[in-house]
């Protein structure tokens, strides 16, 4: 099973103009400038990739920060 | 669990017709948009160019230039056409059907049954197997299938969810019995539990027009504006939908009818998006010689898509007998998969009109 940390970096992975380093397991990623519903194509894409996880629409609309992602990530699997 | 076998029917011809007015989607959108914006959904969807119809055009136009075209070049003798189906979610009225509306504009007998069906984006296999059972039956000698979508007039310009992803098509394949077409094998899916995810929400009988369902509004935090009388889609739910659904379906195809997926000549998808079709390509492991591609330079035509790759891609490869995977998924939301062999299947080259 995957790591936190290494669901961060996978997450950070995703965004083309966004330095890795503005990611952490803390960040909001709503408040992200680039963050927009193509950004979050591409992370359910990864997390279905990564843990075969079928992410929804809500799951990425509702959760905070990246941890909270992962919490689901997790709790779906 | 509906898969379907149908023996000794084929396509014999296809044809395609777009209009000729081409969408250059990097500079489409840009008295709303910047250009940065603009690139970043361009590129993420793959659509570089999309045909769009003028206003007076309709899927029936389409489809009847390229009824037309296929008429003349396979020299088809309009009396032998028993059943005529108009495939399309943009039909020329609410009634009549469009279909019957073509047996006359086509000069085909008044014998002719004709009726519509309204289908999205998964709709030329379900058009195909209905076609496939009922000229089984033995009744009918030729049928003709129309297949067209003019979703130009669908979306709104002003919700970049929608705006750049889809254009406009129409197709005509003749359907025909003959012992050479031997097996074709069809799984079709419905989920209305997902009616929500793409839809058209004002303008029907539930909600009937007004002015209401004609005023636009901003719909979101990003500012895209449409009105209940435009499409929309939920792009998240819809890939998840894809997710979920589409590679398991076409597993259990191959799996059901004993079949090698790597063996097939090739691999005709819906043309969503690029980065769905990128997606599902890299899920499967299918050779990417084998998936021939239109989204760059068409778009999403809905259910048109698919005859529309073959015609546009596969014309000259088509010689002989060639066994095609086709999947299809969309509004509904409804998906099929199909696994149908092609015997020297005779293909016009692209009327623009």
């Amino acid at each position: 099973m995957k790591s936190l940390n290494e669901f961060v970096a996978l997450f950070a992975e995703q965004f083309d103009e966004t330095d890795a380093s503005e990611i952490t397991a803390s960040t909001n990623y709503h408040d992200l400038d680039e963050w927009s519903s193509l950004i979050a194509l591409s992370v359910i894409a990864m997390v279905d990739e990564e843990f075969d996880v079928a992410l929804k629409g809500d799951d990425v609309k509702n959760s905070r920060t990246v941890e909270d992602l992962f919490n689901r990530v997790i709790a779906k699997q | 669990m509906a898969i379907v076998t149908y023996k000794g029917v084929g396509i014999s011809a296809l044809s395609a017709c777009v209009p000729s007015r081409k969408i250059d989607n990097y500079h489409y959108g840009l008295d709303i948009w910047s250009e940065s914006e603009v690139k970043k959904v361009v590129d993420k969807i793959g659509v570089k160019e999309r045909r769009f119809v003028d206003e007076r055009t309709c899927a029936s136009d389409l489809c009847f230039a390229a009824a037309e075209r296929l008429f003349r070049d396979n020299d088809i003798d309009r009396r032998e056409i028993d059943l005529l189906v108009f495939l399309s979610q943009t039909p020329d009225y609410r009634m009549p059907a469009t279909s019957i509306l073509l047996q006359n504009r086509l000069g085909l007998e008044t014998s002719t049954m004709a009726f519509d069906i309204s289908l999205g984006c998964s709709g030329f296999i379900n058009g195909l197997g209905i076609i496939y059972g009922l000229l089984q039956s033995g009744g009918y000698r030729k049928a003709l299938l129309l297949d067209g979508e003019t979703r130009s007039k669908v979306y709104s310009r002003k919700d970049r969810r929608e705006a750049f992803i889809f254009g406009d098509a129409g197709i005509a394949a003749l359907i025909e019995s003959d012992e050479k077409y031997g097996t074709s094998s069809f799984s079709f899916n419905s989920d209305g539990s997902r009616g929500n995810l793409i839809m058209i929400p004002g303008g029907g009988y539930r909600n009937m027009s007004s002015i209401e369902t004609l005023t636009e509004k901003v719909v979101d935090e990003y500012g895209n504006i449409r009105c209940d009388e435009n499409g929309y889609m939920n792009g998240a739910d819809v890939f998840n939908f894809v997710i979920e659904e589409v590679p398991k379906d076409i597993k259990r195809l191959i799996e059901v009818t004993g079949s090698d997926i790597q063996k097939m000549d090739y691999y005709v998808f819906h043309q969503a998006n690029a980065f769905i079709n990128n997606y599902i390509a890299k899920k499967m492991k299918l050779s990417r010689e084998r998936i021939p591609w239109t989204i760059q330079k068409f778009g999403n035509t809905s259910s048109v898509s698919i005859p529309l790759t073959i015609v546009s891609e596969l014309k000259d490869k088509m010689k002989g007998k060639k066994k095609l995977m086709l999947s299809a998924f969309g509004v509904g939301m409804a998906w099929a998969t199909a696994i149908v062999p092609f015997v020297d299947c005779q293909i016009s080259d692209i009327v623009e009109i």
